[in-house]
Parts: structure tokens; sequence; C-alpha cells
């Protein structure tokens, strides 16, 4: 089979799931979850065969894996669809592939699959526990499970669609199916208020990004005539685009088209201030939020702005916006994460500033460092989010042997101790945070991390490179205190205590996902590390020679690889200094108001945003203009009708039809046999004068018409 | 005017006077019997007309028969006898009117024909009118249909009188 | 001598008058009289003109003889009629005898 039919087919499978799952094998759980990791697994393997080929293959980049074909007609030519892989979509395929099918795995231990059904569960509520035979609460399995599996499976669709796609109206398309199925997702448990309020949020957030994206891709298809990445990255095109001009802020057109794109970014991979569904996203299960809030929706944005790199790297003004959003949001997040109790909020708020890096290292022109940083972040956010759902699994578990349903399995001040009560899930979630921080040497983070850190300083952008190497502190700062709370020091309480080990089909993924947050590093390590001759970077070769002109490695810098080491071990270090004895809310010291509460960025946009537009809709266009206006125009015309029809009853209707008409040809009519009636009067003699009179009167006509006339 | 003529006048005057009274009395015997007195000059006529077996006829028929039983008829309704108030209905005028105008009209139609003024022809002699009656009565290609056809009728009447007016007690 | 005229207009006025003793009189008995002068008049129309016609035709006289049986009859008839009305009703004014009206 070509590579090219493979790729058409990679995004295949998962869709086939969905609509199989949806229709017929919705009440069999073991065939739904079957079904599902069947078709995660073909499209893994149709990934794996393209992935190795595409390593194989030479000049990629120069030649990529493509198949188009026409799909709409448009006056004298035809837009175009298809797929292509070259070096950034094979890597990006790549971890994709691997971390959707860990998800999937993960997911049927996440859910209780063997479990017994609930006692009190219903469908669109979190299972609350069932009694098994010898009168012990135990986990129970979801009653929504099929729906969760058909759900991903799209979701997976839609990733696929996007990474495959040769074109940013495909690109778009599985951008928008993702974004149905992030809202699916999050609401997932519906009958929770706040699941559902999470649910709106994300979408009309994200929503506002890809309005502009949208104008961005129109705006595109104008100027260009083509939304195909091959024909808008020829040169000629490129340099049209960078020298005319817009009247908007005298950005150039390929610096509107990359700003209104990158909009669509700031909503979907969640930077400020779009960032503010993110957190709340962590209602749906602990799944959807490694998957999509971490690997790969919320990386779809960056993705797309790294695909689009040759388009917004024309024009200055541009990159300046994006690197400081990025970096913006980078110290922006981090410093609400480290005032955070729950253990997903700390990891939500830890992807908006790592995806805040990657946006920042684009700004600043590091393209290979954002790719790589794009794919080792993949890998170990999803492990610390399944690791944290193992946590919170084991919690739970804890929560149904004591029955005191109040405490929150989900707050790391309940818990403490568990690295002996759960050991698969303590070391991959320290590998995981130590990858996050940046651990040296062994973690990929720490290399994909260095790669943003040497672009920001040679590329002279120290404001960038302070800004990040702080957030970077703070980074491992937190990450050590989420470790500390959660793992280290005695049990808090007795939830706590009675946790254990989840089964393995939610350790495995975390023990694959491990291998890679380690392994995956080494394959960028820069040429010149450390002053060595090594070989030069393989990701940077591959991945770099999608670009038209191959970039250059930043030089290294002893700079900057002091500064990494110093903030990743000192922020480690110091976070468990801090929180080693830390046992209640009270003793964090960074329990400030400010930062717990997210700077109120949420209340300001109720109070500026949602509350006028819920005055203008429910006031101003309901009660004024639809009901009153509307409404009442609509009663006129009845009370019109009605008075009409009143007129014409009283005034035509009943005196003319009903009195004159039909009553007067009654009374007429009676009245005419009343006053022939006496004609029959029984007496002969009337009778014959009568017949004598008619007679005369017709012999005087038959006179009159006959002679006279 | 000759003689004939002043005798048709006065034979007209006498059956039209007698009319006039027949419709007039108040007493119904007096009708009856002036009914006589018409009938009779009717038969006066027939014999001015030469139609001499009509006219005994008439005598015999209608004043022996008819006029008989008027009378008869008015001796049975005995009690009305006398009359009490007017003998004419509350229209008599409206009626004379009709009586009038239908006068007018039968003589305004007579005589606009032209016919009106003609004489009576001579008998042809040895014309026997009576002979000549008697076979038209009996004679199949005459009307020997109708004459008896009449005698049906006779019958018929005769039988429904009796039976009308008979007396169940 | 005598013109037909003279007799049509003889029968003429004796029919009118026949026809007001119709239409007058208030007994029943004297309606049957004025009923009789009609057929009267007709009679001599009859004669009239077979007289004053084709005296060959015997037609208006046998027709004169039906008239008589005609006449008879339907004075038997009538006068019976009216004796078994008086019979019923005890009276003989035709305006009382109105049963068959409205």
């Amino acid at each position: 089979m070509t590579t090219e039919t493979l790729i058409w087919l990679i995004p295949l499978p998962p869709i086939l799931a969905f609509f199989l799952i949806v229709l017929f094998t919705n009440r069999n759980k073991a065939l739904s979850h079957s079904v599902a990791i069947g078709a995660a697994l073909l499209s893994w393997l149709g990934a794996m065969i393209v992935f190795v080929r595409a390593i194989g293959t030479p000049d990629l980049g120069k030649t990529p894996f493509a198949s188009f074909a026409n799909w709409i007609p448009t006056a004298d030519t035809w837009l175009k669809i298809g797929v292509q892989i070259d070096p950034l979509g094979a890597v990006v395929l790549f971890f994709v592939a691997w971390t959707v099918l860990m998800i999937f795995i993960y997911s049927v231990g996440y859910h209780n699959y063997g479990q017994p059904a609930g006692d009190h569960d219903q469908p669109g509520l979190q299972p609350h526990g069932a009694t098994d035979e010898h009168g012990h609460q135990v986990p129970s399995i979801e009653p929504m499970y099929s729906r969760f599996f058909a759900f991903i499976s799209l979701f997976a669709f839609g990733m696929f669609t996007l990474v495959v796609s040769d074109n940013l109206l495909t690109l778009f398309a599985g951008w928008e199916i993702m974004g149905l199925c992030s809202y699916l997702l999050i609401g997932f448990w519906y009958a929770k208020e706040s699941a559902r309020n999470a649910a709106v949020k994300a979408f009309m957030t994200t929503r506002v990004g890809d309005v502009f994206m949208l104008l961005g891709i129109a705006f595109l298809y104008s100027a260009t005539g083509s939304l195909s990445y091959r024909d808008i990255f020829q040169s000629q095109v490129l340099h049209t685009l960078a020298t005319v001009s817009t009247p908007i802020f005298g950005l150039s057109a390929a610096g509107l088209i990359g700003l209104l794109l990158f909009i669509g970014t700031i909503g979907k991979s969640a930077q400020f201030p779009l960032h503010v569904w993110l957190p709340d996203a962590m209602e749906g299960p602990t799944p959807v939020s490694a998957m999509i809030h971490a690997a790969t929706m919320v990386s779809a944005g960056v993705y797309m702005v790294i695909r689009m790199f040759p388009l917004i790297s024309l024009d200055p003004k541009t990159m300046t916006v994006i690197a400081f959003i990025g970096t913006f949001t980078a110290i922006f997040s981090a410093t609400i994460a480290v005032a955070q109790n729950d253990i997903k909020r700390v990891l939500a708020y830890s992807t908006i500033s790592q995806l805040g890096f990657m946006i920042a290292a684009l700004g600043v022109g590091a393209y290979v460092a954002a790719a790589f940083h794009l794919v080792t972040h993949a890998f170990f956010k999803a492990l610390l989010f399944l690791g944290s759902g193992s946590v919170i699994h084991g919690m739970e578990h804890g929560v149904l042997h004591t029955g005191d349903h109040k405490v929150d399995p989900q707050n790391m001040f309940n818990m403490g101790g568990l690295r002996k009560l759960m050991p698969v899930t303590f070391w991959t979630f320290l590998i995981g945070g130590f990858a996050l921080s940046g651990f040296p040497l062994l973690t990929a983070g720490f290399w994909s991390k260095d790669e943003i850190f040497s672009g920001a300083f040679s590329n002279g952008s120290f404001v960038v490179f302070v800004t990040l190497a702080v957030a970077a502190f703070l980074t491992a700062f937190y990450t050590m205190r989420q470790i500390t709370l959660t793992f280290l020091g005695v049990p808090r309480t007795e939830e706590a205590k009675h946790a254990h080990e989840t089964p393995w089909t939610m350790t495995l993924p975390l023990v694959v996902l491990a291998i890679f947050a380690i392994g995956y590093g080494w394959v960028g390590i820069p040429q010149d590390f450390l002053g060595l001759h090594l070989n030069p970077s393989w990701f940077h070769e591959f991945v770099g020679s999608t670009l038209a002109v191959m970039p250059a490695e930043s030089p290294f810098s002893w700079i900057v690889f002091g500064t990494s080491l110093v903030v990743a071990l000192g922020g480690l270090f110091f976070g468990w200094l801090a929180y080693r004895n830390v046992t209640a809310p009270e003793q964090d010291k960074l329990q400030i108001p400010l930062l717990k509460n997210k700077y109120y960025i949420d209340e300001l946009y109720s109070f500026v945003l949602i509350k006028p537009a819920y005055w203008f809709a429910e006031t101003f266009v309901y009660q004024w203009l639809d009901k009153g206006l509307i409404d009442g125009t609509l009663h006129l015309f009845g009370k019109a009708a009605n008075s009409i029809g009143l007129v014409v009853r009283n005034y035509f209707d009943l005196p003319v039809i009903n009195r004159f008409f039909g009553d007067g040809t009654a009374h007429a009519t009676q009245w005419f046999g009343r006053n022939l009636r006496p004609i029959q009067s029984g007496r002969i003699q009337q009778y014959m004068l009568v017949s004598l009179i008619v007679l005369l009167a017709i012999a005087g006509l038959l006179y009159y018409l006959l002679v006279i006339v | 005017m000759t003689a004939m003529q002043i005798f048709f006048l006065i034979v007209g005057l006498v059956i039209l006077g007698s009319a006039l009274m027949v419709v007039t009395t108040r007493n119904l015997i007096h009708a009856a019997l002036w009914l006589i007195v018409t009938l009779f000059g009717v038969a006066v006529l027939f014999a001015i007309l030469d139609a001499s077996f009509l006219a005994v006829v008439q005598v015999v028929v209608y004043i022996g028969a008819i006029a008989i039983l008027f009378i008869f008829a008015v001796m049975l309704t005995h009690k009305e006898m006398r009359d009490r108030g007017p003998q004419l209905n509350n229209s008599w005028w409206l009626n004379a009117i009709i009586s009038l105008l239908t006068f007018g009209g039968l003589f305004w139609m007579l005589q606009s024909w032209n016919g009106f003024s003609k004489t009576a022809a001579d008998f042809p002699s040895s014309f026997d009118a009576v002979g000549q009656l008697g076979k038209a009565l009996i004679s199949p290609d005459a009307f020997v249909l109708p004459f008896e056809v009449a005698s049906v009728l006779l019958l018929a009447a005769l039988v429904g009188a009796v039976y009308i007016a008979f007396n169940r007690k | 001598m005598i013109p037909l005229s003279w007799f049509l207009i003889l029968s003429a006025a004796l029919f009118s008058i026949g026809l007001f003793g119709v239409l007058s009189r208030k007994n029943a008995v004297a309606i049957l009289l004025g009923i009789e002068l009609m057929l009267n008049a007709v009679n001599i129309n009859l004669v009239s003109f077979w007289r004053y016609g084709d005296v060959s035709q015997m037609a208006g006289q046998v027709f004169a003889i039906i008239v008589f049986a005609v006449a008879a009859s339907e004075v038997a008839v009538g006068l019976a009629l009216v004796i078994s009305v008086y019979r019923r009703r005890n009276t003989v004014i035709a305006d009382e005898i109105d049963l068959m009206k409205w």
C-alpha cells in the first residue's frame, strides 16, 4: 500500500468506531471499548508505518508524502483538499498516535470496567460506588461507558484529520470537530451543573478565537486563491503577501493573516486572555483532560502556528505580539499554579504555561525548539494527567472505604504518603514531573526547554529569556510542591491511608509514556552541546527540513545551560523544601487570594462581557424586541384582524347577511305565505272570482300584445 | 223591424229580466220559479231557431225535471229558506264589474268576427230537421258514441247522487 | 231577418248574468241556479250557430243535447251534495262551507 493511501486511511478507523459504537454497540460495554481501542490501534499502526517510512525518506521536506484531490469547483479552478506528511507532520503524527492509544487503554481502567454497576448511579453523574457481595463499597462502572468511547473516537478522528491535512480547510474542520468533542466531553457528566457550565464556557471561549481564525483563512483564500500549504508557501506568494500592506495597524497581509490565525490559537491553546476555559475544563473525566487539554487539542493550536510559521514569520509585528502573549501567559499562569490545591488544576495551569513557552519560542523564531517542546510536552503532560487520574482513583478507593463523601479526593491537602501505597503511579508521576521541570540530561523536558532558552537567548530577546527562566523556576517549584504534597510525607487523611494502586489498564500507559518522557529528549541533543562535537541533532535536521530554508541550530551558550540547571534544580529543591512539612492549607504561605482566585479574570469577564451579553439577550432582545416589538406587532395584527372581524360581523354579517338575507327571506316568505294564504279560503265563489279576474287580465294582456303591438 | 224581430226582442227581454230576478231574489222558491220562466223563454227561442225538438226537450227536461229538482232541494234545505240578511255576498259589486267586463269582452271579441251580422239562410225544402237529428244521434259515423257516453254519464250521475245524498239512518 | 249577432249578444248577456249569480249568491242552491243560466246561454249559442251555419251539420244540435244531459247530471249531483252538506253542517251558505282551506 502506498504511503499516500495509508495517510488517507489513518483518520478512518476512529470515525468508523464512532459510528459503530453510536449505532450498534452502545449497550455492550466490552464491545464498545474493543471497537474504540481497535480503531485507535489501527490508526496507531498506520501512523507508525508512515512515520517509519517518513524518517527513512531523504529530503522529505522538499518532497513530502502528498496526495490531493479536486473537491469544490470554483470559477476556473478547483479547491483541492488532500493529505501531506512532511517532517513536521511525521513527528506530530507520532506523538498523537501514541498518546491517543495510551489514553484509550487508560480509559478502560479509569471508567472501572469490570466493576459492578453502581447502587445509585445514573447516566449523567459520576459513578458513586457499588456494594459488592461482602458489603464493601467498591468503585462502580461508569453508566455512560460506551458514550465516552464514542466521543473520544470522534475526537481522535478530528485530531488525525488535522494532522494529516495539507490545507487549512480540512485543518479547520478537524479543529472544529475537536472543539465539539471538547464540549461533549467536558460536559460528559452533564447532570452536574458545573460541568455543563464548563463545557459551554470552553466552547464559547474557543469560538471567539475561531471566528478570527476563520477571518484569517478567508483573507488568505481571497489573497492567494488557495488554502493548500504547497500553494501558499511558494516564495512568490509569500513575497506578495509580505509586501502588500493592510490598513490595520500597518500590518502586511501576511502579518494580518498570521495575527488572525494566531488569535485562533489563543483560544484553542488557552493563551491569555482566552485561557479561562481550560481550568474549568477539568470538570471532565481525567482521560479527557489528558487527551484534549494536554496532549492533543491544545497542541493543535501550537501545531497550526508552527505549520503557518513561514507565513507568520514574515511580519515582525505579528511575531512580537506572539512572543509577548506567549511569554506573558507562561509567567502569568505559573504564578496562579503555585496557589492551587486541586491536583488537576495545578496541571491545567501548568499546561497553559507550557503552551506559553511554545508560543513564545515561535514568537522569537525558534521553530524547531517549539516543535520539539510540543512533542515532549505532549508525552509528559499526558503522563502527568493520567497519573493524577490514577491518584484520584486511589483516593476514591479510600473515600469509598471510609464512606465519608464530603472529602474531596482531588484536594492535594487530603493526600500524602501515596508513594508507598501507589508505587507505579509515584515513579511515573515523578518522571513526568521532572520532565516538566526540566530535570537535566535525563528527561525530555530538559532538552526541549533548553532549546527554547537557546533560541530566545541567541535571538537577542533577553526579556523573553529572563521571563521564561522565571516561569521555568516557578514550574519546577509548583511541580515539586505537587509531588511533595501528594506522594511524600505521611497520609494526612483516612482516605489517603486506604488508597491503593490502580489496575494495569491504567498503569501500563503510565509506564509507556514515562519511557517516552525520558527517551524522547535524546533525539534532540544539540550538536555543540557542552562544546562537544556531537552528531547534528536528528530532530533539528529532520523537522528543520520542513522549512524552505533550514534554520540554523542555536549556538551553545553556557549562560543558557547554567540558567536551565539553576532554575530546574533550584525550583525542585525549593519546592521540596517548602512543602515537606506542610500539612494544611493554613500553613501554605502561598495561598494568596489573588493567585488562588486566578487574578479575578473570570469575575472581570463576567462583569464586563457576560452580564452585558445576558442583559442584551434577556432584556433588550427578548423582552423589548422580541416580546415587546415583534410580539406586540403580531398582537396588533391579531387585534386588528379581530376588530376587522368584529366589524364585519356586526356591521355586515349580522345586519345584512343574517337579518336582511337570512331572516329577511324567512320573513318575506312568511309574509308572502301569510298574505297569500287567505286566497285559499275554501270559498268557491272567491276562487271563481279570482280566476275570472286573472282570465280577464290575461285577455287584456294578449289583446295588448297581439293586436296593438 | 219585422215582426220576428220584435217577437225576438220581447222574448229576449223576458229571458234577461227573469234571469236577473233569478239572481237577485231573496226568496229561493221565487228564484226557482223565475228560473222556470227563463227556461221557458229559452225554449221559445229554440223554437224561433227552428230547433223544435230541442224546444220540447228544454221544456220537458229542464223545466219538468231540473227546475222541479231545484224546488225539491230548496224545500229539503228548509231551514234556510227564509233569508236572514242580504242574499248577495260582500263582494257583489266587484262581481258585477267582473260580469260586465266579461260581457264586454265577449261582445268585443264577437264583434271583431266578420260573420257577426250574417242572417239566417232558409231551410232547404223537405228538410226534416228532427229526423236528421235522430239519424245523427244513432248513426255510427255520426254521433252515436257521444250519445251513448252521455247516457253512461247520466247513469253515473244517478248512482253518485243517490249515494251522496243517501240517508243512512 | 234576425242577425246572428242578436242571439249571440243575448247569450252573452245571459251568461254574464248567470256568472254574476254564481259569484254573488250566498245560498249554494242559488249558485246552482246561476250555473243553470250559464248552461242555457251556451245552449242558445250552440243552436244559433247551427241554425246560422250549415243546417245539415247536426253537430250543433247534438252538442246541445249533450249539454242537456250534462246539465241534468250536474244539477243532480250538485244538489245531492248540497243536501248532504246541509245534513252534516246544517248550513247551505257557501261562505260557511270552507273546510278545504289552508
